[in-house]
């Protein structure tokens, strides 16, 4: 296993798939000869060339409607997002064409299409460019969401999402995309979609989050072991949609409690579907009510010391545990 | 705002006046009607009358509420669909909104699994899940059938990329209607397929009205018409009368050409009506336009019966031969009606069928976990 960067496993996975697919190619703003706006596919245009690496002009309903077109006839599109925030101006295209397709042809067309890009909030740009709009994708039968946390998950999700024959929402995070981890080499390295990963074991409370607040929850965990000795376990949905329930539930009949972090906002957030599964489904297990973190219910704010307690951090996490045990400061 | 005449909505100058003799003759010479056989000759004529006599039957169900939500009728406009789906090759492909019946018929749709569609049957052509604006048959490269305006314009130049990135000789035709041209969608689409060389034809149906708004209430355009907007985007375009089948072949023909040898996109501005109201529920349809209006283009710009009229004259048909026509189509209207009433309905297991090609797929994905998230099922 190679250590390697967020943002390379994210290459490499492109790099595979371009590879091994003659119908894969990368589409969006600066992809190509600029070397992408994050540096994601930095490097591909020169390997693989124009035809594979699609600069597109500032048109997302243009080039997402003209992905899914494109997909009918079976190419597998990757259309990048430069930020999440901009599939707003394309929504028709790229959230009532893709889910529809598929449902209202009666099963006959497939639109294997993948828009994947940073979605976060917490880098001082503001409200219009700092949605996370997982919850609301995900609100969509017909979509698939996946948001990875780690250098290999990205690289294994992102790589499942292209060989899918339905529509993925790959969501990054420009804070993540410099993190360091292990990634298996294999070309055939394939996380699933639709199956979480508990990132660390306990038996004291389940912490289940995604995307970037998987790292908060694990640092916050390694803190109250040694602070408290609390064993947390933390979940790692991976995927929005599908949903793995199985994992969720094993895990919180386990240890009788429920964390749910997020950087979502709160209000039908994904949290508040997962806390009603678990409240439908294990409810005799439950100790004490399911709590939730998110974002601070208001729009992105721009002033930077503030924005950082208006998206969840390693120390609420911590904090909001200690109060669930009970635990005095 | 004064009411309308037919002169004041057109902008066309002559649009409006009756026909003569050599207006219906004036592209019978273009190759691609020359070269065509008294078969292809009939056979235009045929699917007119039967996308005509099909939606007169639909129109008759939908009445005795057989059917629900919208029904927009292409009655007035068939010679469009026909005539551009008539000089295609195999490899093109047709994508179009929701005023789709008369295309799906004209590339060889059944009238039964459309009507069954109508019905919300399970035997309708997408098993009664998407209705009167969702037609697809993609084995005969009909790719829908799209209800948002404009929302299939990026679709048919998706199609059009993807036939060039595999190196295929073909082109798509995206249709649309006098009202998608405003929607930024169908800007970015122009951008997109001039500035990549994409073999795509816009065909924009020009029926004068976007529902109840008239042209000139709507839309800032040049003298020259709609279509003269893609000058904005370095696209070839072009006007056509739709009610003149020869001109409508001929017209296309030469974007096809134009987008297999030089893989460049065309407009194709097709004047034409609509007799009903912009659907069913459009109960207005005779305040925003006279009725002198809609009589005078029944009357003079009936594309089934200025083919008819050329087709008399160059002696391939005759009046018993159209009667025979007419009421062959007619029988084969009430029959799919007759399917339509006998079908079942969709069992309410579909209901979570065909949502995911990884659920209906199992094990041929790597998908594992729970999608749907209902506490019940409905049944």
């Amino acid at each position: 296993m190679a250590v390697i960067t967020y943002r390379q496993a994210l290459k490499d996975a492109l790099a595979e798939e371009i590879t091994r697919d003659e119908n894969v190619f990368v589409m969006g703003e600066e992809v190509a000869q600029y070397n992408g706006a994050y540096k994601v596919t930095e490097g591909l245009w020169k390997k693989f060339g124009d035809k594979r690496l699609v600069d597109a002009p500032i048109s997302e309903a243009g080039f997402i409607g003209l992905g899914i077109g494109a997909s009918f006839l079976g190419l597998r599109p990757v259309i990048e997002m430069m930020f999440f925030s901009f599939v707003y101006v394309a929504w028709d295209q790229a959230v009532n064409n893709t889910s529809s397709i598929r449902y209202m042809s009666g099963g006959l067309i497939n639109c294997p299409l993948v828009i994947r890009g940073p979605a976060n909030g917490g880098t001082n740009v503001g409200a219009t460019h700092s949605h996370t709009p997982e919850n609301m994708v995900a609100n969509v039968p017909g979509l698939k969401v996946v948001v990875p946390a780690t250098p290999a998950d990205a690289k294994g999700l992102l790589k499942s999402a292209i060989r899918d024959n339905d529509p993925v929402f790959v969501m990054e995070s420009t804070l993540l995309y410099g993190n360091e981890g292990e990634v298996p080499e294999d070309d055939e390295f394939l996380i699933p979609l639709g199956k979480a990963d508990v990132k660390r074991e306990g038996s004291d409370i389940t912490i289940i989050a995604h995307g970037g607040c998987v790292l908060a929850a694990l640092k916050a965990a390694e803190k109250l072991k040694k602070e408290h000795n609390v064993d947390c376990e933390v979940v790692d949905l991976r995927s929005i949609r599908p949903l793995d329930k199985a994992t969720i539930l094993k895990s919180v009949k386990k240890t009788n409690r429920a964390l749910l972090v997020e950087e979502n906002k709160p209000f039908c957030g994904v949290g508040a579907q997962i806390s009603h599964i678990i409240q439908r489904e294990a409810f005799d297990y439950l100790d004490a009510p399911v709590h939730r973190i998110s974002a601070v219910d208001a729009p992105a704010i721009y002033s930077p010391p503030v924005e950082k307690v208006q998206v969840p951090n390693a120390e609420q996490v911590f904090n909001e545990v200690r109060h669930m045990l009970q635990i005095k400061a | 705002m004064s009411t309308e005449t037919p002169e004041t909505h057109e902008f066309n100058k002559g649009r409006s006046r009756a026909l003569e003799k050599s207006d219906l003759f004036a592209h019978a010479e273009d190759p691609v009607n020359k070269g065509m056989t008294v078969q292809e000759k009939l056979k235009c004529f045929t699917d007119m009358v039967r996308i005509r006599k099909f939606e007169q039957a639909a129109l008759q169900s939908y009445q005795k509420g057989k059917m629900g939500g919208f029904l927009h009728l292409y009655i007035g406009q068939e010679a469009t669909a026909v005539g551009t789906v008539s000089v295609l090759g195999e490899n093109d492909h047709i994508i179009t909104a929701y005023r789709d019946h008369g295309h799906a018929l004209a590339v060889g749709m059944g009238m039964n699994e459309c009507m069954a569609e109508l019905y919300g049957k399970f035997t309708g052509c997408s098993k009664g899940k998407g209705g009167s604006m969702h037609y697809f048959a993609p084995e005969k490269r009909f790719w829908g059938g799209h209800g948002i305006v404009a929302g299939q314009t990026p679709l048919g130049a998706g199609l059009a990329y993807a036939l060039k990135y595999k190196g295929i000789k073909g082109c798509a035709i995206c249709y649309l209607g006098d009202g998608a041209i405003n929607q930024g969608v169908f800007h970015e689409s122009l951008n997109l397929v001039s500035l990549w060389d994409i073999p795509v034809i816009y065909v924009i149906e020009n029926n004068g009205y976007s529902m109840g708004t008239s042209q000139v209430r709507s839309s800032a355009f040049p003298e020259e018409g709609l279509a003269a907007r893609a000058t904005s985007y370095n696209i070839d375009f072009d006007t056509v009368h739709g009610e003149n089948l020869y001109e409508v072949r001929a017209k296309t023909s030469k974007a096809v050409q134009r987008a297999y040898e030089q893989s460049r996109p065309t407009v194709l501005e097709i004047f034409t009506y609509r007799y009903y109201g912009h659907s069913i529920a459009d109960a207005n349809h005779q305040r925003y336009r006279t009725k002198e209006e809609i009589r005078h283009y029944q009357e003079n710009k009936d594309p089934i019966n200025v083919w008819e009229q050329i087709l008399i004259e160059e002696g391939h048909l005759n009046v018993d031969k159209v009667k025979e026509i007419d009421q062959a189509a007619k029988a084969e209207a009430k029959e799919a009606v007759q399917f339509a009433e006998e079908s079942p309905f969709p069992p309410p297991q579909q209901l979570l069928a065909d949502v995911y090609h990884s659920v209906d797929n199992p094990g041929t994905h790597t998908n594992e976990g729970e999608i749907f998230f209902n506490d019940r099922l409905p049944y």
